[in-house]
């Protein structure tokens, strides 16, 4: 239920504090680049570099797209459509590369075949890492799409392929398209891949042109384009799922579709389909893992290096989630329960991070605490921050969901029992959404101790997490002593996407779809 | 326009039988309505002629042509049957035209436009699904189904999601075009009302058997058996005793009974409207005719009003009178029987 009636003041204020912080980084960003002047803006623009990075970029994104989409089609039609043996766990596994951070992939695929380098390099590992994004929603529409759509289409003169062709096909096109672009935000925001592979896309470059830190300017004007390109992404995605929705036109219940029976070789091949993308993405990485593991065993693994490092990983992301849960919860119900120009300007406001990679957050909370307050520079209140601003969509999303999924005539229900505004809010409201909300919390928290560009920016000096030592090791190819970190990450990472596929085997309601959000690495 | 023949087929979802040796005869340019509730096999059977499921036994067929039956099976792009799902299930991603035009060839917009003024909907041309109402999705649908003149038309519960008022009306547009077109239809549907009003010839489904088939006013008036009477009406069921071969007597007094389903006693079953009630003020005492009661309650609907009468030899009945009645509770009436009664043995 949602209201058009006046929001509370005080919901609003809080909302706006959220919204505030959420846009913070962008806007000085906006200060610094404007700060320069027009000419050196231009300068930085028309320089070769900088019209190379982008050809890189643009380029990635799109072979990435295209990869993940051929790879995708196929796969998401298999295990939503067909009798392929192990059904349900296709589903699982199909999800699972997700759960991988790029840089451990690239590590692991870099550990085993060391010459690995360049363009194509990063553009298959982002294809392995990121075609979850095209596969789940695909599968999720092709599950849910009507099967009597086709039932008419064949009443109609179509033979059963003509009907898949032009019938339901077209109807996943919304899902597929929107997959796609956020594959292609996942890609510009992607550093770990392009750095290992030495592939100088924007926030490689961006993040060189830091460390050089004698050209803050050019990093500032390149840390703005990409974030740019990156809305154009994120708009054009909202947009797309806007349409997909419109399109569900009958309001009842959906009978399953029947499954399309596959015999003999052609389900020997589908079989092999998936089981040869499986294991180029989940496969070869924990093989990969596993054999730096056994070799490493001459060097003795530093115990208490990694527990140090696990610690300070949860420690800091837990404190990150934390603030995200708290920001969050304003904006949350506010979206939940009404509905106004003020609303849907806030909520956008406080979805920034969802376009802005890590490493402009990165660079752009440097620039701000040393400018204004050298005091929190590289500490870990800034680091819990920038988590806070980067994944406070996924917050918000949770939130958002659980509190508009409680009825508000039960907090109605309760005042008239005598209960006072926010008494009523605790023992309705909040007693059936708080496991929801804190979840939201939990995938913050999981999510924010993969992140690694920001990390490496805003640590205080001597703070390692999982994410940095293994970063560093593998910078100085020290592959063995990587690989403790790596499994690490993997198992932490493996948390939300097992969520996240049983949600959709689950077959939601469309309205309940899950909705996939980027995890910049 | 052809008939359509089912001769005694079986049919089921892998080790699930559904359909039992159902046999089914739609005779050519008419429509026929199948009853039944839900998990009757009535969605199944209409799968079955559309070919979206084979049967494991028995024969289907369009007019000369088997579809259906052992070493014979047209799949269903080649049967020629239009089809009406439940809301419509127009395709998302087409407008109005072409989701009409989609069982035609290229060029058709003359037939295009022709069907979508025979359903109404010629000014919505180029509106997408989404922007209909659920009416409006339903008139589209069947101008669809209609557009390649299909030879049988099957339609599953087309009006169920719709609202009354609406319902009412496209029922009735429906049934006229129908009867224009002449194209041979099978409509399934679990609300008997609808299949009354809207078939020529009724049959009655459960547990993946036909239990009866005739005109509408056959299967109300003279169900086969009690749980048909029940299924397609209200009933009010009396214990009854024989008093001859033509006569039972029951506590609303002797009634005349037109079927006998057994030879002794039994339940006596007539319909509400079958019941007259009379203030026993402006009768007297005297009249020998019908039951004497005490209205107990009453609920006004406005078009009729339901009255339960406690009669004094046991037992409350329903009766349905026409606009508000003339009685009120606690009033003492006399309650009469007009026609005949059906008398079933006891379940």
């Amino acid at each position: 239920m949602i209201s058009r009636m006046r929001p509370p003041r005080t919901l609003v204020a809080l909302s706006g504090v959220t919204a505030l912080v959420a846009v913070t980084p962008l806007v000085y960003l906006l200060v610094r680049v404007l700060d320069a002047g027009p000419e050196r803006i231009w300068a930085t623009l028309v320089r070769p570099r900088t019209i190379e990075t982008v050809g890189t970029s643009v380029g990635l994104v799109a072979v990435v797209i295209g990869g993940c989409l051929i790879v995708g089609i196929p796969t998401a039609f298999l295990v939503a459509r067909t009798n392929v043996p192990l059904g349900r766990a296709w589903w699982v596994l199909a999800a699972l590369p997700l759960a991988i951070p790029s840089y451990v992939a690239a590590y692991a695929w870099i550990a085993l075949f060391p010459g690995m380098q360049g363009f194509w390099a990063a553009a298959l590992i982002l294809i392995l890492v990121s075609s979850p994004y095209v596969v789940i929603p695909m599968a999720v529409s092709f599950r849910q799409s009507d099967p009597a759509i086709e039932e008419v289409a064949r009443s109609l003169g179509k033979s059963p392929l003509m009907a898949f062709l032009r019938v339901t096909m077209p109807q996943t096109w919304p899902s597929a398209a929107a997959g796609s672009l956020l594959v292609g935000l996942y890609t510009l925001s992607d550093f770990g891949a392009v750095s290992l592979f030495r592939v100088d896309a924007f926030t490689r470059v961006i993040y060189a042109s830091y460390r050089a830190s004698f050209d803050r300017v050019s990093a500032a004007v390149l840390a703005l384009l990409l974030v740019l390109l990156a809305a154009a992404l994120v708009l054009g995605e909202r947009r797309i799922r806007g349409r997909a929705q419109r399109w569900r036109v009958a309001s009842g219940t959906v009978r399953p579709a029947v499954p399309v029976v596959l015999r003999g070789t052609r389900r020997m091949f589908g079989v092999t389909w998936l089981a040869f993308w499986g294991f180029l993405a989940l496969g070869v990485p924990l093989l990969s893992l596993m054999t730096q593991l056994l070799r490493s065993t001459s060097v003795p693994l530093r115990w208490d290096l990694l527990v140090q490092a696990t610690i300070n990983s949860a420690g800091v992301s837990a404190l990150g989630a934390a603030a995200a849960v708290l920001l969050a919860l304003p904006i949350g119900i506010l979206a939940a329960r009404y509905r106004s120009p003020v609303v849907r300007g806030l909520e956008t406001a406080a979805y920034t991070g969802h376009a802005l990679p890590g490493v402009v957050v990165g660079l752009s909370l440097v620039f701000l605490t040393l400018a204004v307050l050298p005091a929190i520079y590289q500490t870990l209140v800034t680091l819990a921050l920038a988590y806070a601003i980067l994944f406070l969509p996924k917050s918000i999303g949770a939130t958002r969901t659980v509190i508009g999924q409680v009825p508000p005539v039960l907090e109605q229900t309760a005042r008239t029992l005598g209960r006072g505004p926010l008494r009523a809010w605790l023992d309705t409201t909040f007693r059936m959404s708080w496991a929801g909300i804190a979840a939201g919390g939990l995938l913050v928290l999981l999510t924010a101790m993969k992140e690694l560009p920001a990390t490496l920016m805003l640590r205080p000096t001597g703070f390692d997490t999982l994410a940095t030592q293994l970063w560093s090791r593998t910078e100085v190819s020290a592959y063995g002593a990587a690989a403790p970190y790596a499994l690490a990450l993997i198992a932490l990472a493996a948390i939300p996407a097992w969520l996240l596929s049983s949600a959709a085997t689950n077959r939601p309601a469309p309205e309940e779809a899950p909705i996939i959000t980027t995890v910049p690495a | 326009m052809i008939p359509v023949d089912v001769a005694s087929i079986d049919a089921g979802y892998g080790k699930v039988r559904v359909l039992h040796d159902l046999s089914l005869h739609v005779p050519a340019g008419s429509l026929l309505a199948v009853l039944g509730a839900s998990g009757s096999g009535k969605t199944t059977l209409l799968r079955a002629l559309a070919g979206f499921l084979r049967p494991t036994s028995g024969t289907i067929r369009f007019g000369d042509v088997v579809v259906a039956g052992p070493g014979a099976w047209v799949p269903p792009e080649r049967r020629r049957i239009g089809i009406v799902p439940q809301e419509g299930a127009l395709f998302p991603h087409l407008d109005v035209a072409g989701n009409v035009g989609f069982g035609l060839p290229k060029g058709s917009e003359p037939r295009i436009r022709e069907v979508l003024e025979l359903v109404g909907m010629e000014a919505a041309m180029r509106v997408r699904p989404h922007e209909l109402s659920g009416g409006q999705q339903q008139r589209v649908a069947l101008a669809r189904a209609l557009a390649p003149e299909p030879e049988v038309l099957l339609l599953d519960e087309p009006f169920t999601a719709l609202d009354a008022n609406l319902r009412l009306r496209l029922r009735q547009d429906v049934r006229d075009l129908l009867e224009a077109l002449g194209t041979t239809s099978i409509l399934v549907t679990h609300d008997q009302e609808e299949a009354l009003s809207i078939a020529e010839q009724v049959a009655v489904m459960r547990g993946g058997r036909i239990v009866q088939v005739g005109s509408p006013a056959e299967i109300y008036e003279h169900p086969v058996d009690l749980s048909t009477a029940r299924f397609v009406g209200d009933v009010v069921e009396l214990q009854a005793t024989r008093a001859d071969d033509a006569f039972v007597d029951s506590a609303v007094g002797s009634v005349r009974i037109d079927d006998a389903h057994t030879g002794g006693d039994g339940v006596l079953v007539l319909r509400p409207e079958q019941l007259v009630i009379v203030d026993e003020r402006t009768v007297g005492n005297g009249d020998a005719h019908g039951a004497s009661g005490t209205v107990r309650s009453s609920a006004y609907h406005g078009h009729d009003s339901m009255f339960v009468i406690e009669l004094d030899r046991g037992g409350n009945i329903p009766v349905r009178v026409p606009g508000g009645g003339h009685v009120k509770p606690g009033d003492r009436v006399r309650v009469l029987v007009t026609g005949g009664g059906r008398l079933f043995e006891d379940e």
